[in-house]
Order: structure tokens, then C-alpha cells, then sequence
């Protein structure tokens, strides 16, 4: 039998388009949709059956005192990383952006060097960072017996740990920061700067308040919310150094998730962890979708 | 004028101390991974060994499963960029170029699952593995990955901007859609696809979280996941050949980047757009 | 003559848009026929829907008398030149040329690079390529550039390749949209020679779109005046200027803008519209018009006047170039042929035949 030409197009679609949306249904908003009914019952990994427990696991996880560290450490690490890492690399960006005009190549290789975190595997240098750390045998705490000050237990104490972390989080994510901004900065028109300078802000912070800072306003915004999405995902660093230890000090939402799921089995409950995250995760995005927006609308 | 100057030399110190942070775990793991054993447990701080000491990759190299680690984030992460491409090019075209019913739900469908971030499908998506057995397989570790929201999302924007009459004259010439795809729309989006490449290979060459949950078996470790194997096997005692294979981990993707490091950063910024 | 295409009561409709309302062209075996029209009136649906990449919302197409609305732009085996040349970027201009031969004469298997000499049969086919690519290229002057890939083509030699690639394969029909549309103005006059050439050489048919009319009318011998979605005449250039079936026709037609005068513009037409065209109208002083003079335009061989009727309508009329211009404001006469006024119904613009 002859299909007509519509029947044949359609058929067509199907098969180019089909593979690629099925895989997307069955492996996003199947699991998705599963997740958001799982995190109501407490179903175990394994179990034959389970019973619908209502608001039960999230319950749990706001007012038990684990549940609540996992949410207080995450939003405390994402509000530490999000100033030092965009502040960070705003200034990278533009010591490095000047520094092109008058040593282009030295510029270049900072900014190699600022990058190299983003590319390099965070668990290989979570190791590396560990033995940088490490009480003993490290750099930093022989460094600072060295000069008379009194060693730190950075990973295993914890008041210190959480910030450990975030500073780890702040080192891997400068250089993308950096690139992020760089592109901000090769966008501002130089002619700018020249009416600045006719203007008589020609030089240093007046050029930057003038220009430099308006201008960047939009790639700001839109920098500060990747790194809050990204901040939010914490899990390889945690995973590696202190699994969320000690007593809890470092435990993350993703981390919290993976225990309770995939280590306790508890697949109800890291449900409802799973929702949490993705809810506040969904916030940022949809933030993260007006701020493009409007970073297209400045230009 | 030496106003200027003294702005620049402090510029390019506080530049230079930042570098020295980012450069210091780098170093260190290198600096450990030639050290000899003596040197390595002591107090006083060297960066140079006495004497470089090779021992430590001969042994990662030999002694350990490292390779085997390296082998198999290869073959996971060739497996998951293939699949992705065979999956992801096909569709974005059909959503740029072409009309069907139900294209604006495929493209709504496409911008959904942008916002869903991987760890969220995890649960449900380990639970089937496990029910139909596929946990434990380099398949489990591909699998997941296949369908990429972001991969469609880029590859439509590029095969968007292309004319339409360029497909309209391969048409005439006699080219079956698949053909299109795969001879004219891919070929052109080159670019793009290496961006996404980059991309795809460095997330997944690097992701700890999946490979963590979907295999408890040591064969099947991809590097990081392998690393932590090897670290919790030696209970702390070999430093030096943790750090090398540390370094040996990081070595192919920094080599990666260091060679072509513009298509590297452009590759992994256009991530940014991604959830 | 046989047609070779026809579309009958052709309509396309995009969502609530009707962009062609029943079309109907014929096109004779062999022949040049240009669809003429304003930009966004339908020629390039029109176009498609021949070749197969669109298809008609009501309506039939007829190739060689035989309904092809299932068949797709390859089984109609047309060849179709487009607008931006559409050359594949990646691909040199050899393979550009030979593409739709590896796709007629090649297996799936044989088209691949090194694999593909295995396959039986594939040499001789390659060979077979090669040698049409070669014949083509030469007859374009394309020689040289075999090797270049389109980006470093001039626009020339990019249209030159896209004739190419509809030459080498032999169609039955051939399509252009608006092949010349991209060029400089002398290259086109240029490409255009070279286009009928190419027509009378291969006589097979043509169907041509423009939206200038003296593309046209230089080298069609059927124009297609389409309008709004709709063919507002038929025939050939001549006729069409000779004979506008209406007012739209009249004013697309022709070199100078028609003039259109009203009853009390200085004849007597009673309710209609009569339409004059500037090179029917010239300086008289016998001559029935008269009109103030606002403009002179001095183009060498002729001059170009503006003037403005006591009702108010501009008209415009050419003289010898010899012709001593009065000054400006002053009341001119004009003369015309009777049997050069077209007139036209005031409402509905149709023709109207005159008793004379
Ligand atoms: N796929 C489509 N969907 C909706 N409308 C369309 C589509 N293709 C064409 N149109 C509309 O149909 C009308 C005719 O388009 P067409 O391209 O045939 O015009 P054209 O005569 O070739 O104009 P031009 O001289 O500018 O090329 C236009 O108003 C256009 O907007
Ligand atoms: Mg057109």
C-alpha cells in the first residue's frame, strides 16, 4: 500500500523526532512524576510494598534536626560561595580584561590558570585538596606551624568544615565566573570608554563606576545565578572529603539524597528530598530563564 | 606614570597570589606524586622533592586498576556523546526544518526538561534499572544520558539559523531526511557540536554522582569513581600513588583543555544556558 | 504542443492565510514562462508546490498529464535553481555539482568513501559522475573552480553552480526563484543572456520567478502575472502589454509607471478609468490633454515629464530628447493614439473591451 505524502512526512517526523522523545519521557518526566509520588509514601529499595505516608517525609525533613542541617548547611554554602566566587571573578575578569592591553600574553596564561579548576575532575582534586588540608602532612597546616600559628583541623572540625567547603566551592568556580564576565567585557563598546574619558571619568574607579559596572549590571545577575544552581548541586567535594561529616557539619541536600537513598535505601524520604531541591532549584532556574531574558533585552 | 606603573605591578600581585590559590592543590598533588615516601610523611614543607621519584605512577600505573578506570571513562563517556548525537541531531532538526504535528510540544517538552536537573530522576530511574537488571552494566551508565535536553536545545538553535532552502535543494537532489540529517545538517553544525562534545565529555568524565548509585562494581569504576576505591583500599598509607593516579585522572581533560583551550571555554560556558 | 505542467484550481492555504486562491497555469512543453508578481503575492508557493516540496491545500498538479500530488520533488525529477543558490557550504563545487548524480547512481553503500569502490558497479558510476561533472562545469565556465568550496565563490560563480547542479541531471522541468535577485545589476543582464541560452540548448521547459517585470518581459515568451494569491493574467509579453486584462496588470506591466485618468481629466470616458501609458503620451499641441508641467527628467535618448492634470492627477508623459522643455508651470498639450487607451472599470478595475 501507498502512504499519501502527509501520511509519509508524518512518518518521517516520527522517526527523526520520535527516539530522542520518548528517551526524554521515559527518562525525565516518567521519573520526575514517580519521584513526586514516592517522596508521599515510605517506600524502601527492595520492599515488595509500601504504605502512603502524606506529608510524613517532608515533614521529617524540616523538623528533624539532620533534615534541617542538610537544608541550613546547603543555603549557607550557596550564600558563602555566591559573593566570594562572583566577586571573585568579576575582579579576575577584569585584571585580566586590562592586563590584555599591555601584557596580552601574561594575561592569557592567568587566565589558563584561573580556568584549570573548571576543566580538572573535582573528585581527583577534591583528593589533592584533602591532602592540601590534610592536619598533618599538609601545606597549609605546616605552612601555618611555620609561622607560629596554631594548626586547623579543616575538614573534621565542625565549626570550620562547611566553610572548607564553600571555599573549595569558591576555588572551582572563579574561572568560569571569570570567562563569564570576560565575555560581559568584551561586549562593552570601547567608544564608552572614550566618552567617559571626555566626560572626565576617565580613570580607574570612575571608569568603572561609569561604565564598567553598569554595563556588566545584566552578566551580574545572570553570573550570580549560575553559581547558585551549580552551588546547589554540591555533592562531588562532599562525597570525597567528609561524606557529609562530621556528625552531619557538611551534610548537603544532594548528599542528604544520596544516603538516604541509594546508602539507607529509604527511597520515600530521599523522594522528598529529591522535591526540595528541585523546587528550589526549579526557583533559581526559572530566575536564572528571566535573567537571560532580560540580559538579551539590554543589548 | 609611575602611577600607572604602581597600579599595574599591584594589579598584577594580587592577580598572581589569586593564581598561586588556584594553582596550590595542583601543585601539591603533583609536588606528592614525585615525592618519595619519607619526604611525603613530614612536617617540613618542601615543594621539590630530593629526587623525583617515578615509583608512584609505575605503580598507579601497574600496581592498581587505574587503567582499567581510565578505559572504562572512555568508553562510557564515548558511549553517552554517540547516543546523545544520534539521538539530539535528529530531533533538533526535525524541530527547526521541518512542520509536524506536535512540534511545539516536542520543543515545549525539550525546554521542560531543561529544568530538570539529572539528580532529580535518579530515584526512579536506578529503581527500573534494578527491576529489568541493568544496574552493573556500562549500559546503566549510559543509558540515563541519552536524552539530552540541552544537546536538542543547541543543535535546533544552530539548525535554525541555517536557510531553509538549503534543505529544500537536497530535497530536490534526491536526499532521504535521514540523509539530510546525517550529510548536509550535520556537517554544518560542526561547530556546535563540538562545543556540545566538550561539554557532554568533561560533565560525565567527571560526574561522581551517577557512576556512585548505578555500579557497585570495582570493574566497572569510572575514574573518579575509581579513585575513591583506590584511596579507601589504602587506608591513607599511599599517598604518593593516590596522587598519581590523582593526576593521571585529571591529566587527559587538563591536556584537553591546555590544547585547545578556546573551543574548551566555549564548549563548557555554553553549558551556562543549561539548568 | 503538449503541456508539461499544469496546475488546476491550485489552493494553499497557511492557517487562516489563503496564500494561492485557485491557481491555474499551463505550461507548454519546451517553453520560458515567468511568474511576475509583488513580493508576498505566492510565486515561491507556487513554485514549491510544482516542485513538490509543498503541497496544494485543494487543487491538482498535472506532469505530463498525469496527477503527481504523491510524488515527491525527486520522483517529479525537477531541478530547481533558489534565491540564495542554496549551494551546501561544506561540500566543494564538484561535489556540490554531483550530488544529485551520487544520489540517482550510488547505493547507500557506495557512497561511502573508500568501502563504496567495492561495491559492484560503483566505479563505473563514479567514472560516469565525474565525466557529467566535468561536461557541466565546462559549459558554465565553472573549470577552474572545481575544488573551491562555495564560501569562496563570487555571487556570479555561486549561481553559475546552482545552474549547474539543476544542468547535470537531466530533469524534465526546470524551476528558478528569483535566481538573479542576489547579483549586481550588469551581472544579471549578463546571467540572464546566459539562462536563455541555456533554455534553447537543452529545450526543456522553464519556469521562471521575478518580481521585475523587465526580467519578464526580456525573457519569457508566457508571462504569469499573479496578484494577491491569485493569477490576474495569462499570456505572452506582448499581450500583456499590449492588452493589461485589468488595472493591476496595467500597472505591473512596463517599463514607466501607467498613467491613470479620470472622467474630467481632460477626455471622455464617462465612468470608467482609462489607462495611458507615458510612452503613448507625448507633447502636442493638437493634442486633446492638457496639464500643468512640474518635472523634467532628461534621460539622453528621451525626457520624462511630470505634470498635473487641473483635476489634480499626476501624469506623465515622455518626449523626443530633442524637445525644447518649457519652463515649469506652464499649460502643456498632449497628444495620444485612441487605440493606446486601455480602459478599465472604475470598481472592479476589469477590462473594457471598446467598441473601436
Ligand atoms: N510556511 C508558511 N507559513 C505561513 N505563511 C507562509 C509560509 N510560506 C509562505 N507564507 C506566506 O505566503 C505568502 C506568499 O509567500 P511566497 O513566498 O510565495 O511569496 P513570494 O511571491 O515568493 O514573495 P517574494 O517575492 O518576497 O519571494 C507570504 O505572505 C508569506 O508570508
Ligand atoms: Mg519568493
Amino acid at each position: 500500500m501507498r502512504l499519501s505524502p502527509d501520511q509519509r512526512s508524518a512518518l518521517t517526523s516520527l522517526w527523526l523526532a520520535g527516539p530522542a522523545t520518548l528517551a526524554m519521557v521515559v527518562f525525565i518526566f516518567l521519573p520526575v512524576a514517580i519521584v513526586a509520588v514516592l517522596s508521599f509514601t515510605d517506600y524502601q529499595f527492595g520492599a515488595s510494598s509500601f504504605n502512603w505516608s502524606g506529608l510524613d517525609n517532608y515533614i521529617k525533613l524540616f523538623t528533624s534536626s539532620i533534615g534541617q542541617r542538610a537544608i541550613t548547611n546547603t543555603l549557607l554554602y550557596v550564600a558563602i560561595v555566591i559573593p566570594f566566587s562572583v566577586g571573585f571573578g568579576l575582579f579576575v575578569a577584569i585584571g585580566l580584561h586590562q592586563m590584555s592591553t599591555w601584557a596580552p600574553r601574561l594575561s592569557n596564561v592567568m587566565k589558563t590558570v584561573y580556568f584549570l579548576p573548571v576543566a580538572a575532575t573535582l573528585v581527583a582534586m577534591s583528593v589533592a585538596w584533602q591532602m592540601v588540608l590534610h592536619p598533618s602532612l599538609g601545606i597549609v597546616n605546616q605552612s601555618l606551624a611555620a609561622l607560629g600559628a596554631a594548626p586547623q583541623n579543616w575538614l573534621s572540625d565542625r565549626g570550620l568544615v562547611l566553610y572548607t567547603l564553600a571555599m573549595i566551592g569558591i576555588w572551582q568556580s572563579i574561572g568560569y565566573n571569570m570567562v563569564l564576565f570576560l565575555a560581559g567585557l568584551a561586549a562593552i563598546p570601547s567608544d564608552l570608554y572614550d566618552a567617559a574619558e571626555v566626560d572626565g571619568a576617565g580613570s580607574g574607579w570612575s571608569r568603572f563606576w561609569t561604565v564598567t559596572w553598569p554595563m556588566l549590571g545584566p552578566t551580574t545577575l545572570f553570573v550570580m545565578v549560575v553559581t547558585a544552581t551549580n552551588a546547589f548541586r554540591v555533592f562531588e567535594t562532599v562525597a570525597t572529603m567528609t561524606k557529609g561529616g562530621p556528625a552531619f557539619a557538611s551534610d548537603t541536600l544532594v548528599y542528604a539524597l544520596y544516603r538516604e537513598g541509594f546508602v539507607y535505601f529509604k527511597a520515600g524520604y530521599a523522594s522528598a528530598i529529591t522535591m526540595v531541591f528541585f523546587v528550589f532549584l526549579l526557583v533559581l532556574t526559572l530566575l536564572q530563564f528571566r535573567v537571560v531574558e532580560k540580559k538579551v533585552h539590554y543589548r | 606614570m609611575s602611577r600607572k606603573i604602581l597600579g599595574r605591578s599591584v594589579q598584577t600581585l594580587l592577580l598572581s597570589v589569586g593564581a598561586a590559590f588556584i594553582l596550590l592543590p595542583f601543585v601539591w598533588m603533583l609536588s606528592l606524586s614525585v615525592k618519595p615516601r619519607d619526604e611525603i610523611f613530614t612536617t617540613d614543607v618542601h615543594f621539590l622533592p630530593s629526587r623525583f621519584e617515578w615509583s608512584n605512577f609505575t605503580f598507579a600505573l601497574t600496581e592498581t586498576d587505574i587503567p582499567l578506570f581510565l578505559w572504562n571513562g572512555l568508553v562510557m563517556v564515548a558511549g553517552i556523546l554517540v547516543f546523545q548525537i544520534l539521538f539530539a541531531v535528529p530531533c533538533a532538526y526535525a524541530l527547526a526544518q521541518r512542520q509536524f504535528a506536535g512540534r511545539s510540544l516536542v520543543f515545549g517538552l525539550v525546554l521542560g526538561a531543561l529544568l530538570v536537573p539529572f539528580h532529580v530522576t535518579a530515584i526512579p530511574i536506578f529503581l527500573g534499572f534494578a527491576q529489568i537488571g541493568l544496574l552493573n552494566t556500562f549500559w546503566a551508565l549510559i543509558i540515563p544520558f541519552i536524552p539530552t535536553a540541552f544537546g536538542i536545545f543547541l543543535f535546533r538553535q544552530f539548525f535554525a539559523q541555517l536557510p531553509s532552502d538549503l534543505f529544500d535543494a537536497a530535497r530536490v537532489d534526491g536526499m532521504s531526511e535521514t540523509s539530510i540529517v546525517w550529510r548536509i545538517a550535520f556537517p554544518l553544525a560542526l561547530p556546535a557540536a563540538t562545543a556540545f562534545a566538550i561539554f557532554s565529555v568533561t560533565a560525565h568524565w567527571n560526574d561522581l554522582f551517577w557512576p556512585l548509585i548505578a555500579t557497585t562494581d570495582p570493574g566497572l569504576a569510572t575514574p573518579p569513581r575509581g579513585i575513591l576505591y583506590f584511596r579507601d583500599q589504602e587506608s591513607g598509607d599511599n599517598v604518593g600513588p593516590l596522587m598519581a593516579a590523582a593526576v593521571i585522572t585529571t591529566a587527559p581533560l587538563v591536556i584537553a583543555f591546555l590544547l585547545a583551550q578556546r573551543k574548551f571555554i566555549q564548549g563548557i560556558a555554553s553549558g551556562g544556558l543549561k539548568g | 504542443m503538449s503541456n508539461i505542467l499544469e496546475l488546476r484550481d491550485v489552493t494553499r492555504v497557511f492557517g487562516d492565510r489563503t496564500v494561492l486562491d485557485r491557481v491555474s497555469i499551463s505550461i507548454r512543453q519546451g517553453s520560458f514562462t515567468t511568474l511576475l508578481g509583488a513580493s508576498g503575492c505566492g510565486k515561491s508557493t507556487s513554485l514549491r508546490i510544482m516542485a513538490g516540496l509543498d503541497r496544494p491545500s485543494g487543487g491538482d498538479v498535472l506532469l505530463d498529464g498525469k496527477t503527481v500530488s504523491g510524488l515527491t520533488a525527486y520522483e517529479r525529477n525537477v531541478a530547481m535553481v533558489f534565491q540564495s543558490y542554496a549551494l551546501y557550504p561544506h561540500l566543494t563545487v564538484a561535489q556540490n555539482i554531483a550530488l544529485p548524480l551520487t544520489m540517482r547512481h550510488l547505493s547507500t553503500l557506495g557512497r561511502v568513501p573508500v568501502l563504496g569502490s567495492l561495491v559492484p558497479g560503483a566505479s563505473e558510476a563514479r567514472r560516469m559522475i565525474l565525466a557529467k561533472v566535468g561536461e557541466t562545469a565546462e559549459a558554465l565556465g565553472l573549470g577552474e573552480l572545481l575544488d573551491r568550496k562555495p564560501g569562496q565563490l563570487s555571487g556570479g560563480q555561486k549561481q553559475r553552480v546552482a545552474l549547474g547542479r539543476a544542468l547535470v541531471r537531466d530533469p524534465s522541468l526546470f524551476l528558478l526563484d528569483e535566481p538573479l535577485s542576489n547579483l549586481d545589476a550588469r551581472l544579471r543582464v549578463r546571467m540572464r543572456s546566459e539562462i536563455s541560452a541555456l533554455h534553447r540548448r537543452t529545450g526543456k521547459a522553464f519556469i521562471y520567478v521575478t518580481h521585475d517585470q523587465t526580467e519578464a518581459m526580456a525573457m519569457a515568451d508566457q508571462i504569469v502575472v499573479m496578484i494577491g494569491g491569485k493569477v490576474a493574467q495569462a499570456g505572452a509579453p506582448r499581450e500583456l502589454y499590449e492588452r493589461p486584462a485589468n488595472r493591476d496588470v496595467a500597472a505591473f506591466v512596463g517599463h514607466n509607471a501607467i498613467n491613470f485618468l479620470e472622467q474630467g481629466d481632460g477626455i471622455e470616458i464617462g465612468n470608467s478609468v482609462a489607462g495611458l501609458r507615458p510612452e503613448d503620451l507625448s507633447p502636442d499641441t493638437a493634442g486633446t490633454l492638457s496639464a500643468r508641467l512640474e518635472s523634467a527628467e532628461y534621460l539622453g535618448s528621451e525626457i520624462v515629464l511630470g505634470l498635473r492634470s487641473a483635476k489634480g492627477t499626476e501624469i506623465r508623459a515622455i518626449a523626443p530628447g530633442d524637445y525644447a522643455v518649457p519652463a515649469p508651470g506652464s499649460e502643456l498639450r498632449l497628444g495620444f493614439s485612441p487605440r493606446k487607451l486601455h480602459l478599465f472599470d472604475a470598481t472592479t478595475g476589469a477590462r473594457l473591451e471598446t467598441a473601436a
